[in-house]
């Protein structure tokens, strides 16, 4: 399929949209009506038809717009894109997967030409066309890593394996649900989780990191977790939150509708071919209520999830103090009928609302 | 009493040891105000004969029972900042087996750490023990600066002057803290400053 790319903005006027397409491939994170955190980890081997999780890295119609949204961020703060000195073979090793992916995935996007170190790399989308020698970074404006991820949607982890243990060693974060890679770069794996209440005490961490160190070549693996932002806002780092933070509180009933967006990362792991490092991509898909409130099964599901919620984790979440609006607001679209099991719509065999 | 007692935190945040003597041919030893009575708790002479012994008084007047235990090498710096040339220099020539001691308030071991292992020292060769303030190393996660001795959360950023809360997520590689604006979401509503640990 050709995809039609938004042009729209991730800040100041807020004109960030979903066509019904994407409204309908969200990649919804509750499959049951109720939410605790849990490792849930899945191969990350394709998908069905068009959802999100067909391609190694999707690409929808946020793609261009998004990628002017990463420019402005690292125009403001470089500070966003770091690589500890010995990342740059793993940063060579994430350029070669995304680009033989995308060209691969994608190939009226995308096109990848190899004619042993010379390439050619062409991103129709971006109107890009480069050639380079592949592992010489003199022929790249930027480093290896930085160079491919100004060109693929949702932030990059790039984690060294070294004594059992993972290191946030590179990264390209700037649409980060509230951490700083510039402070928690060269982190292991549980510092740069020690933020996170509850799931510490309840092993989810060491369970997680056993199941990444053996994550091998070939065999990417998934999961999703999700937040609440107010507005469209891709970056929501600390690094801005001093200017952003205010915003939550400009919910009001008559704007919650379209202001309130659901925040769901889809994280994917690969292993690394020379470095052994980790690439843990972190991408970020927006839904505001009222698009959520076009699947009937959604909209049931998201009131109860909200409201049964432990406090601990809506703190935790960011949105404790807005919560009592969200529910007034969801609790419309709860007809207390039950809801299959599982992340789909169903739009052909849920019921529609009955209030 | 200089000992003080953290509350259990998150997974990032630092825990100090207690200083031990170990066997090896050279010391660097680096206390820093109450860090001194450590350095006295361990001392012995065979201990210090084979010391270098740098102490940064902050106030506080150790120098001469320090130099009572007659380390081998003995330097007094007004403070970390002017002593790190200093430390650069001798661990420059460091060995391996090179044993380091580092006692006082948590920002000068976090610093002095990275320097050792800057050098190639291995993280085992590095002892330390809290001793004194409990002031924090704080940085400003908004403008990225480094506000020194902490004692009251929340804090005013000494760069961007914005209200900070104290949090305990702690970097190793900046020796710092991470302090984030407090009144982000109610501008102006500051709550009444008191110690990090009341």
């Amino acid at each position: 399929m050709t995809i039609q790319f938004n042009d729209e903005s991730f800040r100041d006027d807020y004109t960030f949209h979903n066509s019904e397409w994407a409204i309908k491939r969200f990649p919804f994170p509750f499959h049951e009506d109720s939410y605790m955190y849990s490792v849930n980890m899945e191969q990350h081997r394709g998908g069905p038809e068009g959802s999100v999780y067909e391609m190694r890295f999707d690409v929808d119609e946020h793609y261009v717009s998004e990628m002017k949204d990463r420019a402005i961020v690292l125009d403001q703060d470089p500070l966003r894109c770091q690589s500890l000195p010995h990342m740059t073979l793993a940063g060579w090793d994430l350029l070669e997967l995304i680009m033989v992916s995308k060209s691969e995935d994608y190939p009226d996007l995308f096109e990848l030409h190899r004619n042993g170190n010379q390439w050619r790399w062409i991103n129709k989308p971006l109107g890009i066309d480069h050639s380079f020698t592949f592992m010489d970074e003199t022929t790249l404006p930027y480093g290896p890593m930085e160079y491919i991820t100004r060109q693929a949607q949702g932030d990059f982890a790039v984690l060294d394996q070294r004594d059992e243990m993972l290191w946030m060693d590179a990264g390209m974060v700037t649409t980060q649900a509230d951490w700083s890679l510039d402070f928690d770069i060269g982190m292991n794996f549980f510092e740069w989780h020690a933020p996170v209440p509850k799931a510490h005490e309840m092993g989810i961490f060491k369970r997680a990191l056993k199941f990444l160190l053996n994550i091998q070549q070939g065999a990417p693996a998934r999961r999703l977790n999700w937040t609440m932002t107010v507005n469209p806002l891709l970056d929501t780092s600390p690094e801005n939150y001093h200017k952003w933070g205010i915003q939550k509180t400009t919910l009001t009933p008559e704007n919650i509708a379209h202001k309130q967006h659901l925040r769901v990362e889809l994280q994917t792991f690969f292993r690394l071919p020379r470095s052994n490092a980790l690439v843990f991509p972190i991408r970020c898909y927006l839904c505001s209520f009222q698009d959520l409130m076009t699947v009937p099964k959604w909209g049931r599901r998201l009131h109860r999830v909200v409201r049964d919620l432990p406090v601990e984790l809506a703190t935790y979440k960011g949105f404790i103090d807005n919560r009592p609006m969200m529910l007034d607001y969801l609790s419309q679209f709860d007809d207390g009928l039950p809801t299959s099991p599982g992340v789909w719509p169903d739009l052909e065999t849920e019921p529609p609302l009955s209030k | 009493m200089s000992k003080f007692e953290f509350p259990k935190s998150i997974a990032s945040r630092p825990i100090w040891g207690t200083l031990e003597v170990r066997s090896g041919e050279h010391h660097l030893m680096i206390a820093e105000a109450e860090g001194a009575e450590a350095v006295i708790d361990i001392a012995t002479p065979d201990l210090m004969a084979k010391t270098h012994l740098i102490y940064i008084p902050k106030g506080t007047d150790f120098s001469e029972r320090l130099q009572a235990l007659n380390p081998a090498q003995f330097y007094e710096s007004p403070s970390y900042a002017a002593a790190l040339h200093r430390i650069r220099r001798v661990l420059e020539d460091a060995h391996m087996g090179l044993q380091v001691y580092l006692t006082g308030t948590e920002g000068m071991m976090g610093q002095a750490m990275n320097e050792v292992v800057a050098v190639g020292l291995p993280h085992t060769a590095i002892q330390t023990e809290h001793r004194g303030s409990v002031a924090r190393r704080m940085q400003c996660v908004h403008c990225k600066g480094v506000t020194e001795d902490v004692e009251v959360d929340p804090f005013v950023c000494s760069h961007c002057g914005l209200n900070l809360f104290v949090r305990d997520h702690y970097s190793r590689r900046l020796a710092a803290y991470q302090g984030v604006r407090v009144d982000a979401e109610d501008h102006g509503n500051v709550p009444e400053p008191k110690g990090i640990y009341e």
